[in-house]
């Protein structure tokens, strides 16, 4: 589909590798509800990944059946070149692939370095015991994540929201702050749902700067479903493009604007 | 003549060994970064200071080079300061909310070869108008945070600068030892342009004999040891900061505090807990106005507790700091309400071991004031300007008030002249103004006295100096009486509600005025008395907001009355501005001082309006928003007439 090498580097400068995960012929329903058609794509390591449409297109499903919490009737995830069994959503979680969502799902009564601090519970061996008495490996695993907890909170600057409980957060910052969870995980593949849904211009663009950030900084590869069609375009490498549950469209987002099926089902009809 | 500990403490890298010397220790800065204190001692400082110096030498910066800082405060940003003079260069602070041109202009007129940004945000802004800069050769970075894929032909990182510089130390050791041992106490040892109230900053050059001197004197006067701690958050290019967290912190060896980012230095300053305190009036009114907003949620019985002891606080509090006599039951409520009510409060201001407090720039509403002092926080006021190396006059314990700003600071001479004009002559007077020996001649005269350009005198009673304005503002109206914006301007912004004044009426009929509301008072107002607004313009015009304003006005009116010389100041008419002034839209000084000129050209139309007795102007107004884009609102704003005291000559209507 495309003839693109193995791995190459883009014209700002950073290295897009080689293909990270493989969906391929994917098929989802719900009942008689055909959420997913067979769909193929692909998701190369370091890349910024869009998925568009418009509502009801499946989007949301894709980026489920890619966390796990959906599995497909039909087809195939390939992830780092093995094809993926089906899993609960914790073991995808295990396997390096965080996910933020379009509803926030933050623990709203708990602050926000504890919200955070959730994301590194991949990360976090120690038994129940010593945690309950924070004692030894407990006592030292703690430190190590504060740490890089505490990174992740610089890096996104929430700082100052460090000890406010998630629930007295306007919307803009709660998104960031479900991101920072997403982030503390460590992932090789972070899914966002939505990110700069409800948010106003200056917000999406503190949004955006944080997911190129993100992407470059970690070299964290990044698949993401958007509305804002000037976003999309401004920060992801490739596009795909799903309506009623079909894939119409697939490619970089010069590609995906001049392509006529698009341009009909989710931009509107052109008038020359 | 000089009286420093020993003859060779001549500059600030002298200082800097001898701290190391003797606290080495001593905890020296530290910075919370990661929600941990970081700390380094005065031994650990010098290595990183050397290490950058050295950096600096492999890159060529040779002596007498200008080197411009910008950023928050950060120690790094206070070592580049320090390497910088280590190699007898000299550093230029700069603004760190300046926009491009601003920084143009500096970098342009001080021909910087280097500059050390903080993050990417200030690289962005020099890669922006590095064209225009001939002489700038690199940009050295701290924070490299999104800066992976820039060119780096042009950029170094800044600790690894310091791995070059700590590789280089054999060989050039001994330059960098010879280049600090040939300094001398009339060198150059900090460049700090002036916001400039009137046209283009001015750069203001500062020996070591003005920083030491002044840094001396001043440390002996409030009696600051090696144990003082302080919150380094106001900007690095401000004389104040460069006096307090360089110079005063090097010549007694105590800590600089740098908060983790701007929005948290009010948790940071609890955590820290100064001991010596500095904050220009608007951050004692934020943090008044939180109180107050706070505990106007709090339940009954703890705001009667609260009233009542403030009430208490408010009579006996300031005489108890003054060591004046209070009877025995005052004493025993005042330590009752200090157990249960300032204390607390004191501690969730980060005041609880203020020792010593110092607010200046600009005058200090007397109520505020009194708050801060009855609650036994010793909060004193000096005047002072960069010129000076910040200290002309200031008030030593026990003799202090809101509307003096006290006695001649040690080793300064205060003479006022014949308009009324302020000069003094100090130890800390400073060099000249870079590149613009006009300037120099007309500030500084040959035997070393400098006009302030405010205008004040000496109380008869007290000895203290009271400023009335700034010396070109004050002025006539029409009937030849005197007019002092300045002085109704301060009366009206102690008003919570109003953030900023703007008085006009030299030689007119009468005068006018242009208010700025404070959002967060009137907002927190509006909330409370279900008033809906959209926005700042909605509520800066609504009708109940102009009622309350109007209230304040005439309030001020009365008092301003009261004093025969300055009746003809009271406000006839005024309008409610529909933005904030902003030092984006060149309206204030990055020090947020108003820009008199620029705000009567901008706004000519709705002066006019104030003039001519129209009810409504219609006005579009161009802002410029803080990434350098322009946009305009527009706005019909609503004139309103307020009532004056004694017979004017002029009818208000």
């Amino acid at each position: 589909m495309f003839d693109q090498p193995e791995s190459f580097v883009t014209s700002d400068g950073r290295t897009i590798g080689g293909v990270m995960m493989e969906m391929k012929n994917i098929t989802l329903r719900f009942g008689g509800v055909v959420a997913i058609q067979d769909i193929s794509f692909d998701i190369r390591e370091g890349e910024i990944r869009a998925i568009i449409g418009p509502n009801g297109a499946g989007k949301s499903s894709m980026l489920n059946v890619i966390s796990g919490f959906y599995n497909p009737q039909e087809g195939e995830v390939w992830y780092k070149g093995e094809r993926r069994p089906s899993m609960k959503p914790f073991e995808v979680a295990r396997q390096g692939i965080a996910r933020t969502f379009q509803n926030i799902a933050l623990f709203e009564g708990m602050s926000v370095l504890d919200n955070v601090m959730t994301g590194r519970l991949n990360h976090m061996k120690a038994g129940i015991l010593s945690q309950a008495f924070w004692y030894g490996s407990a006592q030292r695993e703690e430190t190590e994540n504060r740490e890089v907890v505490e990174r992740v909170l610089d890096f996104l600057e929430i700082q100052h929201i460090r000890k406010t409980p998630v629930s007295r957060l306007p919307y803009g910052l709660k998104k960031r702050v479900e991101l920072a969870r997403a982030l503390a995980a460590d992932p090789k593949i972070l899914l966002l749902d939505e990110p700069m849904a409800g948010m106003n211009v200056e917000e999406k663009e503190d949004m955006s700067r944080f997911i190129l950030d993100v992407n470059d900084e970690f070299g964290t590869t990044i698949a993401l479903i958007e509305h804002d069609m000037s976003v999309v375009m401004d920060i992801s490498d490739r596009v795909v493009v799903m309506d009623y549950g079909k894939k119409i469209g697939d490619g970089t987002p010069k590609d995906v604007r001049s392509n006529q099926a698009v341009i009909d089902a989710y931009l509107g009809v052109a008038h020359d | 003549m000089t009286a420093t500990d020993s003859a060779d403490l001549v500059s600030i890298p002298a200082l800097l060994a001898r701290n190391a010397r003797e606290f080495g220790d001593k905890a020296a800065y530290r910075e919370k970064e990661f929600g941990i204190w970081q700390s380094w001692t005065w031994s650990e400082a010098v290595e990183q200071v050397e290490a950058l110096a050295l950096g600096l030498l492999t890159l060529g910066a040779a002596k007498g080079d200008h080197i411009a800082i910008a950023g928050r405060n950060r120690p790094y940003l206070y070592w580049s300061m320090l390497a910088a003079q280590w190699i007898g260069a000299v550093p230029v602070p700069i603004y760190q909310d300046a926009v491009g041109d601003e920084i143009s202009y500096v970098l342009d007129h001080c021909n910087a070869r280097f500059i050390v940004a903080g993050d990417q945000e200030q690289v962005d802004k020099i890669l922006d108008i590095k064209d225009d800069l001939k002489n700038l050769e690199r940009i050295i970075y701290l924070d490299g945070r999104g800066l992976r894929k820039y060119d780096h032909s042009f950029l170094s990182q800044f600790q690894k600068l310091q791995d070059i510089g700590r590789s280089a130390k054999d060989t050039l050791g001994p330059e960098l030892a010879a280049r600090q041992s040939s300094q001398n106490y009339d060198d150059t040892c900090v460049m700090l342009y002036t916001s400039g109230t009137t046209g283009r900053p001015k750069g203001v050059v500062l020996s070591n004999r003005n920083v030491i001197e002044t840094s001396k004197n001043s440390s002996q006067f409030d009696d600051l040891g090696p144990n003082e701690e302080v919150l380094a958050y106001l900007p690095m290019a401000w004389v104040g900061d460069y006096t307090f967290s360089m110079g005063q912190a090097l010549w007694t060896g105590f800590c600089v505090n740098c908060p983790e980012s701007p929005e948290t230095m009010m948790t940071d300053l609890r955590e820290i807990g100064p001991t010596y305190y500095f904050a220009p009036p608007r951050v004692f009114e934020n943090q008044l106005t939180n109180v107050m907003i706070r505990m106007e949620d709090a339940s009954r019985m703890k705001q009667w507790m609260f009233h009542k002891s403030m009430a208490h606080a408010k009579t006996v509090g300031p005489a108890l700091l003054s060591g004046l006599p209070v009877s025995f039951m005052d004493r025993v409520k005042y330590w009752l309400g200090d157990k249960f009510i300032y204390g607390p409060l004191k501690n969730t201001l980060g005041m609880s071991r203020v020792r010593v407090g110092y607010t200046a720039g600009e005058a200090i509403g007397p109520e505020l004031f009194d708050f801060y002092r009855s609650l036994g926080i010793n909060l004193k006021q000096l005047y002072g300007q960069t010129e000076a190396t910040v200290y002309v006059t200031i008030q030593p314990d026990g003799e202090v008030r809101a509307d003096t700003v006290g006695v001649p600071a040690p080793g300064v001479e205060v003479r006022i002249g014949d308009n009324g004009e302020i000069y003094y002559r100090s130890p800390g007077v400073f060099v000249e103004y870079y590149n613009n020996p006009e300037s120099t001649a007309s500030t500084k005269d040959k035997d070393g006295w400098v006009a302030t350009g405010d205008a004040g005198f000496f109380e008869e009673t007290s000895g203290h100096l009271r400023i009335i304005d700034r010396a070109k503002d004050v002025g006539k109206i029409s009937d030849g009486r005197l007019f002092a914006p300045k002085y109704v301007e301060n009366k009206l912004k102690f008003f919570p509600n109003i953030l900023e004044a703007v008085v006009f009426g030299n030689g007119c009929d009468y005068c006018t005025a242009f208010i700025n509301i404070d959002l967060n008072a009137v907002g927190n107002w509006a909330e409370r008395n279900n008033i809906a607004y959209g926005g700042y313009q909605e509520l800066s015009q609504h009708p109940e907001v102009l009622d309350m304003i109007q209230t304040h006005i005439e309030e001020t009116n009365l008092s301003v009355a009261d004093d025969p010389m300055l009746s003809g100041c009271q406000i006839h008419r005024f309008l409610v501005l529909h933005k904030e002034l902003d030092a984006d839209d060149g309206e204030m000084t990055r020090t947020r001082k108003v820009r008199r000129r620029i705000v009567e050209e901008k706004f000519s139309d709705l002066i006019a309006g104030l003039y001519d007795g129209s009810e409504r102007v219609a006005t579009t107004t161009e802002v410029t928003y803080e990434d350098g884009r322009k946009g305009s609102i527009s706005a019909t704003l609503e004139m309103r007439d307020a009532a004056t005291v004694v017979a004017q000559k002029i009818a208000a209507e």
